[in-house]
């Protein structure tokens, strides 16, 4: 079973945001970088399957130089092969055309399944295992809360629905599954794993290497924070009425009754 | 590649790739497995048997040893860097993987026989087996040459009598190297098993530091060691002081961990905690403090990097690695105190780590050769007269 997972270098949760001089991204300069939480899981749980009926996973990145980190952690903790993607042009491609250039970098590795995490927390588009799917036209389920093997080409997910339902599928290899946060528990790269991480190869793609020339499909206009707006709203009246405005405001204000 | 620790310099640069993964990964685990119960274990006296296979399985234990005896194989510097984060947790679970590493699976390795290694190193770097390293007396700390323990020659090997004292992981051990002094007065190395007969190791309790380790007494009542777990390769007291200095090595980093951990809580609890009017952090008497501890943790940062390349290029002098040890554990000592000001009353509770960073680095101040001795050594490799006596 050959397995690759995508995943991606974002700042960390914690960490303070500035917008950057041109006002229309953030100020990278003294940000910490991390896996992307649901991507760590996405390769836990293809770790997993390699562990229990023998396989390869490959891990595939794009981003600026410093993401490489990304799939040499996922190197240490026992992916086979990295792939990085990496050039200028790829910076402000839109989803879209971003998943074309996964699409052109994974057509031709004969994959079974392809994992992502479930959304970026930078971004959040939650789109690209899905899209990556129609251009290689394999089957495809998103929100995946557990994952079993039936036989050697059908991969079972249980998905996650709405209003705490849940729905188990069938897919047949090639499949691309994007994968829910906490379903396992990602390990920590062992010593000896960090040891073995440097003579595994990462393989680097250009968009020339991938035969592409892709311009942005979409432009940001404007990157701002928030800006904190507080409304205070005084209930006054009687005991009673206080209480009926108030179950009133929950009801269809708020939306919490 | 960076370091994610507290890096005044950027010092990113003198790191290895892989020596920066390894500050990672072990960051990570302390973070998740360490720092959620550690207050807990450190108040109940009780060590979390639970790490102790994690740490075999992500081969922190003996971790520069060579690979075929199932150790990671890396670099000193990748050790250090390794006990800074064990550290930053807890100066006793840093001891935990101290002893292990450097003061049972070393010796084994170094002075061993093949069939020692072969029999125990695998065992020992799984964390399958627990080991302790029995070298000071009640009456014979700082002065273990004249230590009263003693080894008899009897038929098929030797009589061990005596008692060990602040022993750690003692209690819990599998295998005890322990050094006795033999027929013709000079000091050997043995591996004595649990339930070997006439060997006991009782707990030493009341503690006030290092809580969250387990430190013990080993008694010796005419226990026979057999002629195979005789250390054959070393004789004398560099034997032992040979294991103290690969852990003083990474009892000098570890100290850098202690001394971060503490740096960071002030640092956070100055900028959130107002008085008259302010952050405590805009009053310069905090700010002193705060660029006090700063600058030497940055100087110790230094000198650990400096020491751990000569020890990985072979130059090392034994000497330096005092110099290491007496520095940055004192430092260590000095920022748990500057914290506890800082933190005023929260500083006295365990909702905060200093306190037990400031208890526990009281033994760390005293273990691995006092802050005394080493400066004895440093003042003989200085003007050339040995001033211990
Ligand atoms: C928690 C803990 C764990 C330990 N774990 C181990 C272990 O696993 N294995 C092991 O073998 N040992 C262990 N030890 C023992 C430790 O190494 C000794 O405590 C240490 O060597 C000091 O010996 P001592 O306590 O007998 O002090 P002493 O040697 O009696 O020293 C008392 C004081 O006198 C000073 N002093 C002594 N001689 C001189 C001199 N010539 N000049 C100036 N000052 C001097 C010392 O610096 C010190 O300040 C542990 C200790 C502790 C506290």
């Amino acid at each position: 079973m050959k397995i690759c997972v995508l995943m991606k270098q974002v700042p960390d949760k914690d960490a303070a945001l500035k917008i950057n001089a041109t006002g229309l991204g953030i100020d990278t300069s003294d940000l910490t970088f991390v896996t992307n939480e649901s991507d760590s899981y996405a390769l836990e749980e293809a770790l997993l399957l390699k562990e229990a009926h023998g396989g390869e996973v490959v891990v595939c990145t794009l981003g600026a130089d410093s993401s490489l980190q990304v799939v040499k952690d996922a190197l240490s903790k026992g992916a086979d092969r990295g792939l990085f993607l990496r050039d200028d042009a790829f910076d402000n491609l839109d989803i879209l055309s971003l998943s074309k250039v996964f699409a052109a970098a994974l057509k031709d590795e004969n994959l079974d399944l392809i994992f992502s995490g479930l959304q970026s927390d930078d971004v959040g588009n939650g789109q690209l295992g899905l899209l990556i799917a129609e251009h290689l036209n394999t089957s495809h389920a998103s929100l995946v809360m557990e994952t079993e093997m039936v036989g050697d080409s059908v991969i079972k997910a249980k998905r996650e629905l709405e209003s705490g339902w849940f729905q188990w599928t069938e897919l047949d290899f090639p499949a691309s599954l994007t994968i829910q946060s906490g379903i396992n528990t990602p390990r920590y790269a062992s010593l000896r794993g960090i040891m073995m991480m440097k003579k595994k190869t990462i393989d680097t793609k250009s968009a020339e290497d991938l035969g592409l020339n892709l311009t942005p499909q979409t432009s940001t206009t404007k990157m701002y924070i928030p800006e904190k707006t507080k409304e205070t709203v005084y209930v006054d009246g009687t005991t009673d009425e206080i209480v009926s405005k108030l179950v009133d405001i929950f009801a269809n204000d708020i939306k919490v009754l | 590649m960076k370091l994610n620790c507290v890096d005044f310099l950027d010092i990113s640069h003198h790191f290895s790739e892989d020596e920066i993964m390894v500050q990672h990964t072990t960051r990570e685990f302390v973070d998740k497995e360490i720092m959620p119960d550690i207050e807990r274990h450190f108040e109940a006296g009780t060590i979390d048997f639970d790490l102790i296979p994690q740490f075999g399985k992500l081969g922190f234990l003996g971790m520069n040893l060579p690979e075929e005896y199932g150790c990671a194989g890396m670099s000193n510097v990748a050790y250090g860097i390794m006990c800074q984060e064990m550290e930053r947790g807890d100066s006793g679970i840093r001891s935990f993987v101290s002893v292990q590493g450097s003061l049972v699976m070393y010796p084994i390795f170094a002075y061993g026989s093949e069939e020692q290694r072969k029999k125990w190193l695998p065992k020992l770097a799984s964390g399958e087996f627990i080991g302790c390293f029995g070298l000071t007396e009640p009456n014979h700390g700082s002065n273990p040459g004249g230590m009263l323990t003693r080894a008899t020659s009897v038929e098929g090997g030797y009589k061990l009598n005596g008692a060990k004292m602040w022993i750690t992981n003692g209690t819990i051990a599998d295998i005890a190297v322990v050094w006795a002094k033999c027929d013709d007065e000079k000091i050997r190395g043995f591996v004595v098993e649990k339930g070997m007969k006439g060997f006991s190791a009782p707990e030493m309790k009341h503690k006030w530091s290092l809580r969250a380790s387990i430190t013990s007494e080993l008694v010796f009542d005419d226990v026979f060691i057999p002629e195979e777990n005789l250390l054959p390769n070393v004789v004398g007291l560099k034997g032992p002081l040979g294991c103290l200095n690969q852990a003083r090595f990474g009892i000098g980093w570890g100290a850098i961990g202690s001394a971060m951990a503490v740096y960071e809580a002030a640092v956070s609890y100055a900028k959130e905690r107002v008085q008259f009017g302010k952050p405590i952090g805009g009053f310069q008497l905090i700010q002193d403090k705060l660029a006090w501890m700063l600058t030497e943790i940055t100087k110790a940062q230094m000198l650990a990097i400096e020491v751990g390349r000569n020890k990985d290029d072979g130059s090392l002098r034994h000497q330096q690695v005092s110099m290491l040890k007496r520095n940055n554990v004192w430092v260590a000592r000095e920022c748990a105190k500057l914290a506890r000001e800082i933190h005023g009353a929260n500083g006295i509770t365990g909702e905060y780590p200093i306190m037990r960073h400031l208890m526990n680095i009281e033994s760390v101040y005293t273990y691995e050769g006092t802050h005394e001795m080493h400066t004895l050594v440093l003042g003989e490799d200085i003007t050339g007269i040995p001033a211990y006596r």
